[in-house]
């Protein structure tokens, strides 16, 4: 049996615990009430006076030279303010890219892949644009096309992006891998010598949308000053900004970014879309441009997850311990970079999944090729790396003959834990707990569907599509742990910026956040009013529009905003306090020696000691005053990999979550209903139970609809898109998402806010794992590749 | 094209409506009523849902001329629907809205006009009971599913006050959500029925 | 584009005479997603909402007359009776929202392999009511679909209604998708059982260039019943008998592979169905009542 020792304690909270609507409490959303009558504005909803309509032509081939376009019929249409293309472009810069400036505004000379932006039409009405798009004429010139890593790396390849000179050139084995990341650490060929058992697995993950239910859209309005505002859905503005400014040839402080109601991310918005072709039409006509991508356009418009391939070998002794492992995780990162460095480096150095392995050889590429870009969607890197580490572990406890949960116990890391990296894991890290309380929990009861007027087909696989009335179906069990890093790692300098402002208002004490975090949903909105009136002791706050006005809170991403956005406002918070507490001794101090000599808290609107005493009404310290405090927070700082032994202190926390999935099967149509998918999970301290709650039955649904519908269908021989829509991209509904009851620990990190934990990402890693492995467990196939498909089980 | 209906128990007309358009986009870019989201525009998300003559349809495959002298509440006019709903079964117990006698006079609709809404906090009014379980339970993330699943719900309620789990889900299953998996909207809609229960009771 | 608004039947027939190439939309469910993303953009669109009898039903003693609009809610909540095998398949039509609109009229215009309805009005065996100005016919449902998204109708014709058997037999069907709900058909199976005639009829949705009939399947099994007397003794079906029909329906599909389904998968799938669907009905028809054969909603 494996340690089921955990490590950690809950975080006890002094200052702020008296005060209502406080951390740890469900308060509800401050964006609810707009979000249920219809109010709320989102990026789509933005309308001005006179504006025109933006529609982007897109490219029809992937991988093509341009010979010519033409443009002058589409100008001529009644209605069209504008046609732009790359020769329009009006700066120096005419690329954007996260890390690396790899992509173009508008095609140059080329398309790289299918539904690349070649032009631009601003008109007054989308129908217009639509047809005037229509009537710009392109001659393309086919060219050879890359689809995988045969045709991407062999010897007479067609290069991607030609003369590239981006820092990763230098490392990597051809020009069209755009990272390489090896980790090694001990002997693995070595150690493979004390196996008792080896497993190889060949594993492929298929390529999985975001599909957040908002498309890219936004407005871009422009100013007498040369300038431009623009009002846009994105997961961060500052990012969005150091890449649109230099594009529109204008300084930074000259493009004003506000944050619009985003229709959710999940990585998909972390990218540049609609924003700078809405810029470049304002600009040009003189006229506020509204662009909103249909659902077919979004498929084009936003980077996917990344597909994979991963090639594993584990090995193991009698006894069951994991003797070593070697990895190969091959990433198509499609026709741009995007984050795919980033997915390199989390699928690397999280291959070994949340197990104790002490030699590994583990090498994670990814690809430039002519398919759809791919980068950021929730848990990238470690969400393919789980699905196959997962694999192997119930692979080796079958061939060992010993139960997968007791296998995963006994090879699980807890705190102290030396990673491949040669980081040590210096916060809890429950794993073995975790999968021990999916496994204790009862199991739902079999033949739910039976009741005495017959089978109820909502309740068994197929659906309301009446395939069984309980025929061919099977039940099985799987279980899946995973690990993720939380926030920005490998050395990024990943801060956020916090503004809070406390004042008197209407004779109350009342607290301003202003931060420019992209509240997509996630309910960052909801904490940070929470961490305010728990570090300053008010219960008003006030949330301020995100925007840039204020600096950075970096991305809405990588499960971390709640930690570093959080902890920014936490820490403002706190120098807010100190100021508030440094005029009250001013003012006050020389009424009560407590002011000088206790421990003082603010509660409840008042300042007290830490004994109970009030010593007065935080209305009374600030009078007619307010104060004010921007600043900047960060988080440990993280270290980059070493390029050929992948050693570093790369990351700054992690998270982990299990699941457990109960599935039935239709084995002879090969039909999937997943009956329940329990979750337990380290949130470190939930300073809103419900929105935990809420992100991990999310992640957790995400994780199922890749594991048996979601996955964009790239033509092998085209590489063309053949499912751009929600008719052919299928996202699960509530018929095929089961009951989700969730396990909460909250074990303290002593180096984060509040102990707390992000935990965005870690609900979606093991949730597909989990529901491969009880497909695997109803059906004995052995299930390589996800998601899989009616025709995968039933061999046709 | 010139189109005429009535939205929220208001009379309205649209000038100059592209014959292809679709109701979705006559509320949202003609009537100033963006609550009906526009996620896929081909009824395989339900985020556009609004009630035509009382049916919950996806505004997003509905001509604008087909709408010609017809009734249309979007989730902007939900909250007053409800409570016309309640007082109408108050007055007419078991009467429903069968008869179609339950729509919104033109005073009505005018004093609702003249209520609005605060748009900074959206604090004006009173919310329908599955617009207030929604909050409640946490069935909210990002939103936009939202207007297109409370068209939903407060009419599968209106149908089937006590429904069961598998009801819920079969009522919403054109409704797709991506942020919240589900759950905390099950919570919602059972949070909603029974309040709704209780508050018969009370009666 | 012109958007035509007859307020009458009589309206509606002048106005598809006088532009035949109008294309008529009642539920919009699939004009409305043609246009939304702008694969078709018709010279004049014809509105059939405001034609009060396209929505209505008129149950007689041998068919049932069904309005082209009647949604397809409607049929599943008033017509289970008189065609089961249609309110089944109602039933998993796209979403409620969609199934508030649509009816069986756009399924038939539009003759897509794909349509939800086809297999079950195959099945149960009905005619279309075509008219025009030149006149009104019955075209029988076997000679509909003509090609992929082909049909008989006359350019200058409009659907007013679906005479369909009133059911003799019980009837089933099944829709494989790869979602639980709010799915298009990877493939899609009728049966009926028609004991009066003492014929079973069949129909297969996406597995084919149109819709189709499992005939070899129909042909088999109408024989073996017949020679081993069960519809008489209603005895249980031999294994073997429901294996054949099974696989002579799996060979009827003619399909392609997609980004649906592969060809195979949806042989394969047509003959499961098929087994399950035939067991189904003749233990109704048995009338064991034994309550796992019965699918409810």
């Amino acid at each position: 049996m494996g340690s089921t020792r955990t490590t950690g304690a809950p975080t006890k909270i002094t200052q702020g615990s008296q005060t209502k609507g406080g951390i740890g409490e469900s308060t509800l959303r401050p964006d609810g009430t707009l979000k249920v009558t219809g109010e709320f504005a989102y990026s789509s909803d933005m309308w001005h006076e006179d504006m025109l309509w933006g529609q982007t032509l897109r490219s029809t081939v992937a991988h093509a030279e341009i010979v010519s376009i033409d443009t002058s019929e589409a100008l001529a249409q009644a209605g069209v303010y504008a046609v732009l293309t790359y020769d329009d472009l009006p700066a120096e810069m005419k690329n954007y890219g996260l890390e690396i400036q790899d992509t173009p505004v508008l095609a140059h000379g080329k398309v790289r892949h299918h539904g690349e932006p070649v032009a631009l039409v601003a008109a007054d009405h989308p129908e217009t644009a639509r047809r005037a798009a229509a009537k710009i004429k392109i001659e393309y010139r086919e060219l050879p096309l890359i689809t995988d890593e045969a045709s991407a790396t062999a010897s007479d390849a067609v290069l991607v992006h030609e003369g590239r000179d981006d820092h990763h050139i230098g490392h990597v084995p051809h020009p069209n891998i755009v990272h390489r990341q090896p980790i090694i650490r001990g002997d693995a060929a070595e150690a493979a010598k004390k196996a008792d058992v080896v497993v190889k697995g060949e594993y492929t993950f298929g390529m999985q949308d975001q599909a957040f239910l908002g498309p890219e859209s936004g407005l871009a309005v422009p100013a007498e000053d040369g300038g431009v505002d623009l009002y846009v859905a994105t997961q961060w503005l500052h990012s969005d900004l150091g890449q649109i400014a230099p594009v529109l040839g204008l300084p930074e402080d000259k493009v004003r970014m506000t944050l619009s109601g985003v229709g959710g991310a999940f990585g998909g918005r972390e990218d540049i879309s609609m924003q700078i072709h809405a810029c470049l039409l304002a600009l040009r006509t003189g006229k506020p441009v509204k662009i909103v991508y249909n659902r077919f356009e979004s498929f084009f418009g936003h980077v996917h997850r990344h597909p994979a391939k991963l090639y594993y070998e584990h090995g193991a002794t009698k006894d069951g311990k994991l003797t070593h492992m070697k990895c190969k995780i091959v990433l198509d990162g499609g026709a741009y970079a995007s984050a795919s460095p980033a997915v390199v480096g989390n699928a690397s150095s999280l291959s070994v999944g949340p197990y104790v392995i002490e030699d590994v050889d583990i090498e994670a590429i990814a690809l430039y090729t002519n398919n759809p870009p791919c980068g950021a969607m929730r848990g990238f890197g470690a969400v393919q790396a789980c699905f196959a580490y997962e694999a192997q572990m119930d692979k080796l406890a079958a061939k060992l003959g010993l139960d997968p949960v007791e296998f995963r116990q006994l090879n699980a890391m807890e705190q102290g834990t030396l990673l491949p990296t040669g980081q040590v894991v210096d916060s809890p890290a429950p794993v073995a707990e975790i999968l021990r309380r999916v496994k204790a929990r009862p199991l739902p009861p079999e033949r739910q569907w039976e009741s005495s007027e017959g089978a109820d087909v909502r309740q068994l696989p197929g659906g309301l599509s009446n395939t069984t009335h309980g025929e061919g179906v099977v039940r099985g069990v799987g279980y899946a742990v995973g690990i993720k890093n939380v926030g920005f790692s490998e050395g990024f300098d990943d801060y956020s910026t916090a503004k809070v402002r406390m004042e008197v208002v209407g004779g109350e004490p009342v607290a301003t956040v202003h931060t420019a975090m992209a509240e997509v949903g996630q309910g960052g909105v909801t904490v940070h009013a929470q961490i305010a009136r728990t570090e300053l002791g008010v219960t008003q706050v006030t949330i301020h529009p995100a925007d840039t006005q204020v600096g950075s809170a970096g991305s809405s991403s990588a499960s971390r905003q709640t930690y570093v956005t959080g902890g920014a406002v936490k820490n403002s918070c706190e120098l807010v306090r100190e100021k508030v507490l440094e005029i009250g001794r001013r003012k006050f101090g020389t009424y009560h020696p407590a002011w000088a000599t206790a421990e003082l808290l603010l509660e409840g609107g008042k300042v007290v000691t830490d004994g109970g005493e009030v010593l007065g009404d935080l209305v009374d310290v600030l009078a007619g005053e307010s104060v004010e405090v921007e600043a900047e927070w960060r988080h440990r700082p993280t270290e980059p990999f070493d390029l050929r032994t992948g050693q570093g202190n790369g990351h700054v926390q992690y998270s982990f979550a299990a699941h457990r999935a109960v599935v039935e099967v239709d084995t002879e149509l090969g039909l999937v209903k997943v009956i329940e998918l329990a979750v337990a999970q380290d949130v470190g301290k939930a300073l809103n139970p419900l929105s935990v709650l809420g992100q991990i039955q999310g992640g957790t649904t995400q994780g199922l609809g890749v594991a048996v519908m979601e996955e964009i269908i790239v033509d092998p021989k085209t590489a063309k898109v053949r499912n751009p829509s929600f008719t052919d991209y299928l996202i699960p509904t509530i018929l095929d998402t089961p009951t989700i009851p969730v396990d909460v620990l909250e074990l303290a990190d002593e180096h984060a806010p509040y102990g707390l934990r992000g935990i965005g990402e870690a609900p979606t890693l093991s949730s597909t794992p989990a529901v491969l492995a009880a497909i695997r467990n109803a059906t004995g196939l052995e299930l390589n590749r996800t998601p899989v498909r009616p025709e995968h089980l039933t061999g046709t | 094209m010139r189109v005429n209906f009535t939205v929220n128990g208001r009379p309205q007309e649209a000038d100059d409506v592209w014959e292809g358009e679709s109701l979705l986009y006559v509320l949202r870019e003609r009537m100033g009523l963006p609550g009906s989201k526009n996620a896929c525009e081909q009824g395989e998300c339900g985020s556009c849902t609004v009630r035509l003559d009382g049916v919950p349809v996806c505004s997003c495959l509905v001509a604008a001329g087909q709408v010609e002298g017809r009734e249309v509440t979007t989730v902007e006019g939900l909250a007053d629907y409800a409570k016309q709903r309640r007082s109408g079964e108050a007055a007419h117990p078991g009467g429903g809205c069968a008869t179609g006698a339950c729509g919104t006079s033109l005073q009505e609709a005018q004093q609702w006009r003249a209520r609005g809404t605060d748009s900074q906090t959206g604090e004006g009014g009173e919310l329908s009971p599955v617009q207030q379980a929604f909050i409640d339970a946490g069935a909210v993330q990002c939103g936009f599913c939202t207007p297109g699943l409370l068209i939903a719900a407060d009419e599968m309620l209106e149908r089937n006050p006590q429904p069961t789990d598998a009801d819920i889900r079969e009522a919403l299953s054109g409704n797709l959500c991506r942020c919240t998996g589900y759950e905390k909207i099950l919570d919602a809609v059972r949070l909603a029925a029974a309040r709704q229960d209780r508050q018969e009771e009370a009666v | 584009m012109d958007f035509l608004r007859p307020a009458s039947w009589e309206e509606a027939l002048a106005a598809k005479a006088e532009h035949p190439t109008a294309v008529p939309i009642a539920g919009g469910t699939d004009v409305m997603v043609e246009i939304n993303f702008d694969h078709r953009r018709p010279e004049y669109l014809l509105d059939l909402n405001r034609i009060g009898e396209l929505r209505e039903w008129e149950v007689g003693a041998d068919t049932v007359r069904l309005g082209a609009s009647v949604p397809y809610t409607q049929i599943m909540e008033n017509l289970r009776a008189e065609l089961p095998g249609l309110a089944l398949a109602s039933h998993t039509v796209a979403s409620p929202q969609i199934r508030n609109r649509g009816g069986v009229g756009g399924n038939l215009g539009t003759a897509s392999p794909a349509g939800d309805a086809h297999p079950a009005l195959l099945a149960a065996d009905c005619e279309v009511e075509a008219e025009s100005v030149r006149g009104s016919r019955l075209i029988p449902i076997d000679a509909f679909y003509t090609g992929v998204k082909r049909n008989a109708l006359a350019p200058d014709e409009l659907i007013r209604a679906v005479h369909i058997k009133k059911a003799d037999g019980p009837q089933q069907y099944s829709k494989v998708g790869t979602r639980n709900a709010m799915v298009i058909a990877v493939c899609a199976f009728g049966i009926a059982l028609h004991p009066e005639t003492r014929t079973v009829r069949t129909g297969i949705g996406s597995a084919a260039p149109t819709p189709i009939r499992a005939k070899a399947a129909e042909e088999f099994l109408n024989a073996a019943l017949e020679e081993g007397g069960f519809w008489d003794s209603r005895k249980i079906i031999t294994p073997s008998v429901a294996k054949q029909f099974a696989e002579l329906a799996s060979g009827a599909a003619n399909p392609i592979d997609d980004v649906r389904g592969t060809a195979s998968y949806r042989r394969h799938a047509v003959g499961i169905m098929a087994r399950r669907t035939l067991g189904w009905t003749w233990e109704s028809y048995r009338g064991t009542g034994r309550s796992s054969t019965e699918g409810v909603a």
